[in-house]
């Protein structure tokens, strides 16, 4: 049976509830905050705050079902060491902020680490969300079942939506077992010979779980039985790294502490076709995700750094700095604007959450 | 088999058909516009026989621009228009409408682009999900969702419909494998949803579309992932002579951390009709049969077959075999594979169901199952996606005999309402169409169907694509008295009702 618990949320649900049904009524915004540590990228939201902290507490958990449900608030650190004890883990590796960083914001803002490569992101693992929706309703989509297609997606509707299709105040997610074993290379290679050498192994069947590239270094992960490891490491070569290194290096891309981010200046992160070459932009790079995601340091031109990423299959969004009045977010092509305001109005009719953030809509 | 009822009828009407066939005929080559009687009847119904209905004309497109073309005109005549794949759908969710376009994606079959070193391939709706996994096989590559139906059914259904396969417990669903969806919305424009980075831009609709049964947009090109096909494979196949104690092992194998490729449960009868049928040699005095799959290098396999098998040993299975070759773990899923038509032989009909319940459930649901078909009298026979918790029970009828559905629809409604309540859904894979239109009343309160009104509308305002499927209008959950009504309040009120 699942470990029953009483809802520790009911009362919390509650109050912000009718703190929404009176914003409805007043038709004044508010400003979802999660655990604040995506603060940087909701700069453009107007509304007055309203603190989500208090969505905190576990509401079920059965490690057979390989189903969590906590209340949006909840840290992630808390429900990692949760998972920990069961030998499970969140998939998708999200930053933990120094126990800061909340489950509702790692949906909401799409957060994933470096093993999101080729686990998948948190949407893919979000299985069911419960909402207050713009007009003040509760409403829940999905649950903790991994096979659901009753009705439209609106649970992975809301992962990347930074809140602004709903409050959401509970949240279901499939976790998996952590791996027996891990282990990291290392190899020296130049950035356009790495972007091809990861993307042909990632076509082998091997046990990779994360990957990065800076300053000439490739670092790969592996994850799996020790048998495993061991044969896949002879046939890959390199170095292998340290426990404790490896895992320093990870954990600094996780929570995006590593060396590179610490340097000022304006700062990009572009989400492009894996396999593109080198994109011809000046400034330090630093990729994950088997070339997915790359985080540039540049002071380029917005406008220079966006075509190239939509030239690469994908797009840039503002991470860090840069001029005043360049949207943080990658503004979409004209028709799929028009639909995703559409969207909004469908959820949230009087604009009551975030607004101004995403800022295309 | 009900009435079923469509939009209101201001949201579409019937223009006289020399009309609309004159605009279809403007825009496509003759032959592609199909108006005799004969011509249209193999496009009466889906896989669900049992729903049928003559459209007014079906139309064949052969690319892009003919679909565009063809949703302009039902759109300037507000014509509804339902998207068809192959027709392998088990809710009736390419049924056609009387008053409407059937049009068919069989025509856009081709596989536009392989990247293997980017591991996606490029491909129109019609491409069926098999025909992908075949051509990228001298790249060593697979598409990892493999629904049963996979020889017939469309890539463009199977995003319609989120499918799943036997393989999903692993490699996940539809969704999970898709990259880039390029889809037209009922006026004709273009929309590319996802995209060949790890994200796109905006809000995620790639999810949005992925199994929203055709009221959204139509879907003209696929963009899946593809996988490395793994080295090694093994299946096991564990006996046990209790539904209970095969329930409590697959709960145990995913315990103990185990992600098998594969967990797959037939029930005593499904396994006596499958051994009588392609004699795979299952144990056929067996009251529980499991098939667990393994993959991976050779080390992975050697090491979570021998967990597997220490699990389910200790979980009471009275045998436990390994698969010692291809030949024999092929044989372990003929039965499996077959058992459907093999079913299919025990009686003239067959009604599939398809719900999901959490896995530590399984046994007691099916015990439960067990008793209400004896209490009314219907044979049931269970064979189905275990490691996901999805049951497949199929209901045994015969359609000639008086009474004899009716009994079977009762239990149909009694499983779907027993998922819900024991936290689960009313469909894990097969979709809502128009064949759960009403159970969407049980799981839904009427703020949350709203929304699916909501977004319909911000998709499709007119209410053209695929009407009276998937999400019921809300006087209808009304009249069935089924609508929950929170805080008193009805959302949307300008969404029809009542
Ligand atoms: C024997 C058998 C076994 C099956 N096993 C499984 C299984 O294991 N797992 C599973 O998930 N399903 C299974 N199914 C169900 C079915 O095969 C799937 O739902 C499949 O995805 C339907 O594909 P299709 O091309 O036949 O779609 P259709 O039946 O033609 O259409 C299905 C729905 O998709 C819409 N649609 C089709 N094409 C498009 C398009 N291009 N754009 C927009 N909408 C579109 C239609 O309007 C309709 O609502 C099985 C069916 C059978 C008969």
């Amino acid at each position: 049976m699942p470990i029953p618990l009483p809802n520790p949320l009911a009362e919390a649900r509650e109050a912000l509830q009718q703190r929404v049904l009176r914003a409805v009524a007043d038709r004044s915004p508010l400003r979802l905050v999660g655990g604040g540590t995506q603060a940087g990228l909701v700069r453009a939201s107007a509304g007055e705050p309203l603190a989500l902290s208090v969505l905190n507490g576990l509401i079920a958990y059965e490690p057979s079902e390989l189903v969590i449900t906590a209340g949006a608030g909840t840290p992630l650190s808390v429900l990692s060491a949760t998972l920990a004890d069961q030998g499970q883990m969140l998939p998708f590796e999200p930053a933990l902020a120094g126990g800061q960083a909340t489950l509702g914001g790692a949906v909401a803002a799409q957060r994933g680490g470096p093993r999101r490569w080729l686990a998948g992101s948190v949407r893919d693992f979000l299985l069911g969300v419960r909402l207050i929706d713009g007009l003040g309703q509760e409403v829940g989509f999905g649950g903790q079942v991994i096979k659901n297609v009753a009705g439209f997606d609106i649970t992975r509707l809301q992962a990347g939506a930074w809140g602004s299709l709903g409050l959401i105040t509970e949240v279901s997610v499939k976790v998996l077992p952590r791996p027996q074993a891990e282990c990291t290379l290392q190899f020296a290679m130049a950035q356009a010979e790495a972007l091809q050498q990861v993307n042909a192994w990632a076509g082998q069947p091997l046990p990779l779980s994360a990957v990065s590239w800076d300053q000439g270094i490739l670092r790969l992960r592996l994850s799996g039985v020790p048998a495993a490891l061991a044969s896949a490491c002879a046939t890959l070569g390199g170095q292998a790294l340290e426990n404790d290194a490896a895992e320093a290096h990870w954990t600094s891309l996780r929570e995006r502490t590593h060396p590179f981010f610490e340097q000022g200046g304006t700062l990009w992160r572009l989400a492009v076709k894996p396999t593109s070459p080198v994109l011809d932009l000046p400034g330090a790079v630093l990729w994950e995700w088997g070339g997915g995601q790359r985080w540039l340091r540049t002071e380029a031109p917005a406008e220079l750094v966006r075509r190239s990423a939509e030239r690469a299959g994908g797009h840039a969004m503002l991470w860090r700095g840069g001029e005043s009045g360049v949207p943080v977010f990658h503004p979409p092509a004209a028709a799929l604007a028009a639909l995703q305001r559409r969207i909004k109005h469908a959820l949230d009719p009087h604009g009551i959450f975030n607004p101004g953030t995403p800022d295309f809509l | 088999m009900g009435h079923i009822e469509s939009l209101p009828s201001s949201a579409t009407r019937k223009p006289d058909d020399a009309a609309l066939v004159a605009a279809l005929r403007n825009v496509l080559p003759h032959a592609a516009v199909l108006t005799e009687t004969e011509a249209r009847r193999p496009y009466e119904s889906d896989g669900l026989s049992a729903y049928r209905q003559q459209p007014q004309v079906v139309v064949l497109p052969a690319n892009e621009a003919e679909v565009q073309a063809v949703l302009q005109v039902c759109h300037r005549l507000g014509v509804a228009v339902v998207a068809r794949g192959h027709g392998t759908g088990l809710s009736g969710g390419a049924m056609p409408n009387e008053r409407g376009v059937l049009m068919s994606l069989a025509r856009l079959n081709r596989i536009l682009e392989i990247d293997a070193h980017a591991r996606t391939a490029r491909v129109q709706p019609g491409v069926r999900n098999l025909a992908i996994s075949e051509a990228v096989a001298p790249q060593g590559l697979y598409y990892a969702p493999d629904p049963s139906s996979q020889i017939a059914c469309s890539i463009g259904g199977n995003v319609a419909e989120n499918s799943g396969g036997v393989h999903c417990l692993k490699y996940g669903l539809t969704v999970h494998n898709l990259v880039k969806v390029r889809a037209l919305l009922i006026d004709g424009t273009v929309i590319e949803v996802g995209a060949d980075a790890p994200d796109a831009a905006g809000f995620d609709l790639l999810a949005l579309l992925t199994g929203s049964e055709g009221l959204l947009a139509v879907v003209t090109e696929v963009t899946v992932r593809l996988l490395p096909r793994p080295r090694t494979v093994q299946a096991l196949l564990a006996s046990f002579d209790d539904v209970e104690r095969a329930g409590q092992a697959v709960a145990n194998i995913i315990a103990a951390g185990i992600i098998p490729a594969g967990l797959e449960m037939m029930d005593g009868p499904a396994t006596r009709a499958a051994e009588a049928f392609v004699h795979a040699n299952y144990p056929v005095d067996a009251e529980a049969l499991l098939i667990c799959e393994s993959d991976g290098t050779a080390e992975e396999v050697a090491d979570e077959t021998a967990r597997m098998r220490a699990v389910l040993e200790a979980a009471g299975a009275t045998e436990v075999r390994f698969s010692r070759d291809e030949a024999e773990r092929l044989k372990f899923w003929a039965g499996r594979k077959a058992a459907f038509p093999a079913v299919g032989r025990l009686a003239p009909d067959y009604y599939c169901i398809d719900g999901t319940i959490p896995r530590r459930t399984l046994g007691s649901v099916l015990n439960w199952m067990y008793a209400r078909a004896e209490a009314l009298g219907v044979q049931v026979v269970n064979v189905f996606h275990a490691g996901d918790g999805n049951l497949h029970p199929l209901l045994l009828f015969d359609a000639a005999k008086a009474g004899d559905f009716a009994r079977t629809e009762v239990l149909a409604n009694e499983i779907l309402a027993k998922c819900v309540e024991v936290g689960g859904t009313i469909t894990g894979e097969h979709g809502v169409g128009v064949e759960k239109i009403d159970a969407m009343c049980v799981q839904f309160n009427a703020a949350e169907l709203g929304i699916f009104l909501g977004v319909k509308a911000a998709f499709d305002p007119d209410g053209l694509m695929n009407p009276g499927k998937a999400v019921p209008v809300l006087h209808r959950c009304a009249e069935l008295g089924r609508m929950h009504v929170h805080h008193g309040a009805l959302p949307h009120p300008d969404l029809p009702r009542f």
